[in-house]
């Protein structure tokens, strides 16, 4: 059964001098639940943008993105914001968290726009992430390949159907991007979470078994390199 | 977590501001309910105060200058009045008591007023209290030279029972002018909380008979504390018309209330300049609020941007904003107190020593309640602008760092 369905999808931004420039523009594209899958493609080639249509962030200019069945494209913003917090786990390059809050708190934050914050379950993901020792210790006090670990558990913590991941280990170390993979991989297993990563690192592309061409699937960025 | 728990976080994150704005708002707001309630509080106390009398009966001159001299132990007495002028108010069938007072001496800046036993014995300075002594005292011997003195004086001059001490001419003092005579501390009263409390109460001729006063004015007095009869209120009329409108010798300052009042009508306008200097410190406070977080915004598009990518709505940053800059404004207020308490109790101390006026500053006045409730709808209000910037931020272009 497919979670996610897109059509048609186009995003263009205006430029400087006024006239539009397409980022997006993506005939269909699909996903089954519980699937996972990585989308390559080089830095500028529009992988983020697409994700954010995906995750509500930014309305599209026209397609259609269905979402767990539910129309993300044609959702007002509020309905879009509960949509995500209900339905996504978003996990990002720079891992975007609050520096304000502890690992536990990050955590229980990701759940607070959703289901509602449930400090057991905030603790049993980071205990699953490795990180049971560190529940308050601020993101400061972490290595990059540990904060990423508490931005994987707060992408879990409002039990998603579908993670998107951002170059998750565009920040971290040899070592500590394998780990960290490996890791996002099984954790959406074990919560039943579909999987859609972006990256331009062939060894991290190399991990899956279903690998699309971003640069192929986006035909805004294929018509601008031929040009 | 709750929109509280993330302005909590925001208000630990930001410490060091989230202080000093709401100290700022905490010497606005002290200052705010430190004006109101001494202004308030003096302002009845100033005209509540009356010794237990009605009116006060002097020379002929200012009745405000009257009322400070007789009553609160201030000014100079306009002149003095003869004795028949007592004799002839005491006697008046309006009268219940006619009380003589005398000033012209000081012991050290203390003024000493002579007068009469009954002041103490048949006066109420409040509604059923009558002066009381400390142990160990006594009252003066109208023919001896005995002084009770006030609690405030006894515990300044640590005067006790026993002590004696020589009386300087005048009502300002000046070493040079020191009196041969010598006078015997009998007694000292029990705290009162009047203007009483500063004075040196000595028999009535110790002030009419002191060497070198004018031996021609031996038997003249300051000023007569009039209590009417139960019921005379036409009375008060009727010795106001005779003293201040068909004579011109004598002064009657009737209703003593009254004419404190007056004082306070007079000076309204600084009233109210004091009370639009709190008006516009109130807003300075607010703006303070408003800068500090507004400067912040910048900072934190990140923060709204991922408390958006995590689901959190446009409103829900604005509230978290709107609450926070409340949260600031309660946070000073707060703090308020403890510098109204301050401020009130040092102010308090200084009008106490100055008049024998006591304020309280734990007494309530709706200041305290209205004063924060304000301050917190204005904090409120003055975090507005950001959470419209923070309700605005744009997601996508926020969520990357600055690099």
């Amino acid at each position: 059964m497919m979670l996610l369905e897109i059509s048609d999808l186009r995003k263009s931004f205006l430029t400087p001098d006024g006239s539009d420039h397409c980022v997006v523009n993506v005939k269909s594209f699909a996903l089954s639940e519980q699937a996972q899958m990585a989308l390559e493609g080089e830095s500028g080639s529009g992988k983020t943008t697409f994700l954010h249509p995906i995750a509500g962030i930014l309305k599209p200019d026209a397609g259609r993105i269905v979402l767990a069945g539910q129309e993300m494209s044609a959702l007002k913003e509020p309905a879009r914001d509960r949509l995500r917090a209900t339905t996504i786990g978003y996990i990002f390059q720079t891992f975007n968290l609050l520096q304000g809050y502890t690992c536990l708190e990050n955590v229980l934050l990701g759940m607070s726009f959703g289901p509602g914050a449930d400090r057991n379950l905030a603790e049993k993901l980071l205990k699953r992430v490795g990180l049971g020792q560190r529940l308050a210790h601020y993101p400061r006090q972490l290595s990059s390949g540990q904060q990423q670990r508490v931005a994987v558990a707060r992408a879990l913590a409002n039990n998603p159907k579908l993670v998107l991941a951002d170059e998750p280990t565009g920040n971290l170390d040899h070592k500590s991007a394998r780990e960290s993979l490996a890791l996002i991989r099984e954790a959406c297993r074990e919560n039943e979470a579909a999987l859609l990563l972006v990256s331009h690192d062939r060894e991290v592309l190399g991990q899956f078994e279903h690998v699309g061409d971003f640069h192929k699937m986006n035909r805004a960025f294929a018509q601008e390199v031929e040009t | 977590m709750t929109i509280g728990g993330i302005v909590l976080r925001s208000l630990r994150q930001h410490a060091l501001s989230t202080v000093v704005t709401a100290a700022s708002v905490a010497l606005a707001g002290g200052l705010l309910m430190s004006v109101w309630v001494v202004k308030q509080q003096s302002q009845a106390t100033f005209t509540g105060v009356n010794a237990g009398f009605d009116a006060v009966l002097g020379a002929r001159g200012s009745k405000l200058q009257l009322v400070l001299n007789a009553i609160f132990h201030l000014e100079a007495s306009p002149g003095n009045l003869a004795w028949q002028d007592f004799l002839d108010i005491q006697e008046d069938p309006n009268v219940e008591l006619a009380i003589p007072l005398a000033v012209g001496d000081n012991y050290r800046g203390y003024r000493l007023v002579g007068t009469t036993p009954e002041l103490f014995h048949k006066a109420e300075y409040a509604p059923g209290k009558h002066f009381e002594l400390q142990a160990g005292g006594d009252w003066f011997d109208p023919g001896r030279r005995e002084a009770v003195v006030g609690d405030f004086v006894a515990r300044k001059m640590r005067l006790k029972v026993g002590d004696t001490f020589h009386p300087f001419h005048g009502l300002i003092f000046d070493e040079k002018n020191q009196h041969s005579e010598t006078y015997v501390v009998i007694g000292a009263l029990k705290p009162s909380n009047t203007p009483a409390d500063r004075v040196i109460w000595i028999p009535l001729a110790g002030i009419q008979r002191m060497s070198g006063h004018d031996p021609n004015a031996a038997t003249d007095v300051s000023a007569v504390l009039v209590k009417l009869k139960a019921g005379s209120a036409i009375a008060g009329f009727q010795m106001d018309m005779m003293y201040n409108k068909q004579g011109n010798r004598l002064t009657f300052a009737w209703p003593i209330g009254r004419v404190m009042a007056d004082l306070f009508d007079k000076i309204g306008w600084f009233d109210r300049v004091l009370t639009l200097v709190c008006y516009l410190v109130m807003l300075v406070a607010a703006g303070s609020i408003l800068a500090s977080i507004y400067n912040s915004m910048n900072e934190r598009r990140r923060e709204f941007a991922i408390l958006r990518a995590l689901g959190a709505r446009r409103a829900t940053v604005f509230s978290a904003i709107v609450l926070e800059a409340a949260a600031i404004a309660a946070l000073g207020m707060s703090a308020a107190f403890g510098i109204y308490l301050g401020l009130v109790t040092f102010v308090a101390g200084i009008i106490r020593a100055q008049t024998g006026v006591v304020l309280d500053p734990f007494s309530f006045n709706p200041v305290m309640l209205w004063s924060p409730a304000a301050f917190t709808a204005l904090g409120a209000l003055s975090g507005v602008v950001p959470a419209i910037k923070a309700y605005r931020t744009d997601v996508a272009s926020n969520l990357t760092p600055p690099s």
